[in-house]
């Protein structure tokens, strides 16, 4: 029987309103204890001094790509990408080939990630069968499988009637629904976001208003069948204010925004670099702000990273014929703390808020909390460390970053799954890193 | 000016300036061929072309050897672009080879920005998309000057598909820089309302009277079926809205002029009227492109 005792750093944990210097003790891959001058005779030591200790960060939305797109990552080298970044457990979306719309697929990227994973893997279900947006997929059997969710993020359910039937499904096995939001015929041959630099670049535009329109069928859909219904990556100004609205109106709606769009916007692809090209694509400044607005003012529920890698060969083209989406498992904390937290717009405790309790209130997990009993998940971070990020280190497989060469203050120091240190950036003279 | 030229939107009034003067000096006296010069004797230039194109690729082709250059041209089709290479594996192919300049057609906005970012070799854009094509308002603007005493103050209206058009973007990023008073016109799918922010000194206008009135130059652009994902307007509406006719051009300055990139389409954008009429400044734009791709190649060239 193994113990770990986390000692001396600034324990911060929202689900009990924890922020003190204390020890944190795991044993057996569970946390037996939180307090101070804690002992452990047999325990491990991590010494934390000067850093924050947390929960285990959770990231709702990730691609793995595993089964069927190896080569540009695999459950192992996802979940290697998570723990650097600081995340114990992470969800994988069901766009893989075949797509995970079935037990068995479901089952199978269970099972992978018990042999190889980092991390804890949770699977996230597909709406659809093949998420072609027809036919309900076999829900039931996957969530008996495993899954936490239903999506078809990439493939957002076109027809109003199938996700109405995929609420009223998903209310019945009380599972969220994922939406990616975007209508499709009004973004369709758009590769940016639709303003002043979609026309100055002379690129194809996806209008907020295809997010938009879909945010409100689905708040509208969700009032109606009762379902929790989870916006996906929300990046428009009107989206922020619509969920506003439906949380003021007590509807089972929640949201989750990703680094790139409070961090960057869409003035900064002027070179046509393919890295700066995800959906939904890089907004304005106006849309920024309102994100960021809604992070503090408690209408974002989550941080999550929408890590897409993409094998090189693909990203290697020209902007409008290169795939959609970023890797962002390893600079979702420095982004975060560089402009949320640095900047003052929020506390720590909102920021650990948004990657633990956020995100496991949302899937209903036993986790991102440090009450006694749940799975020893800690995340170790500071606040100071001034660090460069190099793409070509990454334990991703893929090396499809905007952020590369960018600068960073903070970030991961160590992450710890079940007790087990599975990453760890510098030692901290201790027996095991 | 940095190696290449890859936009017109990057590049400062001055150096637009010197191309255009340098431009004078190519121009053949009436009744005269383009002179037949060696200032690029031992060069070889590649001309690469994804897309279909007559003038543009006739005019490089015609440019470059009246400098004495060696060229050679290569459309997408039956090479290796058709057996699945990737367009940076094409142009490291061909750089490797050494040529001294390639000058590219590419039907995605942005393709030759991406590849400068990998090549070490000056690229010309010779139309990228619906994002620019740099020598045509370099040929537009000598054309303009070759009958105009200044683009300061000029009103010049520009009519058509502007949302597709990556003669409309270049020429509106020329035109401010000098000046002009610019207005967009089309119908309102193909006129994106940011396109007012695009440059100081453009305004939009959806009625074509409202346009013409009052202008010096009056620029015609094809209708780009090829890039619409919809129709802008009802089948038969196009041309009664935002074709030209001869009535049009009394609202005009006039001494206004009719200009049109080509290739034409008579009855579509303009009628035939229009096109061969006594304002018609086409064929013009097309025997300046020469001098103007002269200017351009040397200067990138003889550095």
């Amino acid at each position: 029987m193994s113990a770990l005792l986390i000692k001396g750093g600034r324990v911060i944990d929202p689900s009990q309103g924890l922020d003190a210097i204390a020890d944190v003790l795991i044993r057996d891959g569970k946390i037996e204890s939180v307090g101070t001058n804690l002992n452990a005779a047999e325990a491990d030591i991590f010494d934390a001094t000067g850093a924050i200790v947390a929960p285990g960060f959770i990231d709702m939305h990730v691609h793995l790509r595993e089964p069927g797109i190896e080569h540009a990552e695999t459950i192992e080298t996802g979940s290697k990408a998570a723990a650097a970044g600081g995340f114990t457990t992470i969800c994988c979306m069901p766009n893989t080939i075949p797509v995970n719309d079935s037990a068995t697929v479901t089952s199978y990227i269970v099972q992978r990630a018990h042999q190889v994973a980092k991390v804890n893997i949770f699977p996230i279900g597909a709406i659809t069968k093949g998420s072609l947006g027809e036919e309900l997929a076999a829900i039931g059997s996957m969530c008996e499988a495993g899954i936490v969710a239903i999506s078809d993020d990439g493939r957002p359910v076109m027809n109003a009637r199938v996700m109405r039937r995929a609420m009223e499904l998903a209310r019945a096995l009380n599972i969220p629904v994922i939406d990616h939001c975007e209508d499709l015929n009004l973004s369709a041959g758009g590769d940016m976001n639709e303003g002043v630099e979609s026309v100055r670049l002379g690129l194809g535009g996806i209008p907020s208003s295809s997010e938009d329109v879909m945010v409100a069928r689905d708040l509208l859909l969700a009032e109606q069948t009762g379902a929790h219904f989870h916006v996906a990556h929300l990046s428009t100004r009107r989206s922020v204010a619509m969920v506003a609205f439906a949380k003021s109106r007590l509807l089972k709606v929640s949201c989750e925004v990703t680094p790139h769009h409070f961090a960057i916007t869409d003035q900064e692809l002027g070179a046509y670099d393919s890295n700066f090209k995800m959906k939904p694509p890089l907004r304005c400044h106006a849309d920024v702000d309102a994100i960021i607005d809604g992070i503090v003012s408690g209408v974002v529920d989550a941080i999550a990273t929408d890590h897409a890698p993409h094998a090189g060969s693909d990203k290697m083209q020209e902007f409008e014929r290169c795939p959609f989406g970023i890797t962002g498992l390893e600079t979702a904390l420095g982004l975060s703390l560089a402009e949320l937290f640095h900047t003052g717009r929020i506390t720590l405790m909102r920021l650990v808020e948004l990657f633990t309790t956020g995100p496991a209130n949302i899937l209903q997990l036993n986790r991102g909390t440090l009450k006694p009993g749940v799975p020893g998940d800690v995340t170790v971070f500071d606040l100071d460390t001034e660090w460069t990020f190099d793409v070509q280190q990454s334990a991703s497989k893929s090396r499809n970053s905007p952020f590369h060469g960018r600068r960073f203050r903070g970030g991961p120091i160590a992450t710890i799954v079940g007790g087990e240190t599975v990453s760890c950036r510098r030692p901290y003279g201790t027996e095991n890193n | 000016m940095p190696p290449g030229l890859l936009d017109i939107e990057s590049l400062t009034r001055e150096e637009i300036a010197a191309l255009l003067e340098r431009t004078r000096f190519f121009q053949p006296q009436p009744n005269e061929s383009y002179r037949r010069l060696d200032t690029l004797k031992g060069k070889t230039i590649v001309n690469l072309f994804f897309e279909a194109s007559t003038r543009t690729r006739v005019s490089f082709e015609i440019a470059a050897k009246r400098l004495g250059a060696d060229t050679l041209t290569i459309a997408a089709q039956g090479s290796s672009v058709s057996k699945g290479e990737s367009l940076v594996d094409t142009l490291n192919t061909l750089a490797a080879m050494r040529p001294n300049a390639i000058v590219m057609r590419h039907a995605a906005s942005g393709a030759p920005h991406f590849l400068a970012r990998h090549l070490h070799i000056p690229i010309v854009n010779a139309g990228d998309g619906t994002h620019e094509h740099p020598t045509q308002a370099l040929l537009d603007a000598r054309t303009i000057l070759d009958r105009l005493p200044t683009l300061e103050g000029l009103r010049v209206a520009i009519i058509g598909d502007i949302a597709h058009s990556r003669v409309a973007r270049s020429n509106v990023h020329l035109l401010s820089k000098f000046g002009a008073e610019i207005v967009l016109c089309g119908p309102p799918s193909l006129l994106p309302r940011e396109l007012e922010q695009l440059a100081p000194g453009v305004r939009l206008a959806y009625d074509m009277t409202e346009a013409i009135r009052g202008a010096g130059v009056v620029m015609m652009l094809r209708v780009q079926l090829e890039r619409q994902h919809e129709a802008p307007m009802a089948a038969g509406e196009y041309f009664r809205f935002y074709g030209l006719r001869l009535d049009h051009l009394a609202l005009a300055q006039p001494d206004a002029i009719v200009m049109h990139p080509g290739p034409i389409n008579r009855g579509r954008e303009l009628s035939s009227e229009v096109a061969d009429s006594q304002r018609s400044v086409i064929l013009n734009q097309v025997e300046n492109g020469v001098a103007v791709r002269m200017a351009v190649l040397e200067r990138i060239l003889s550095q």
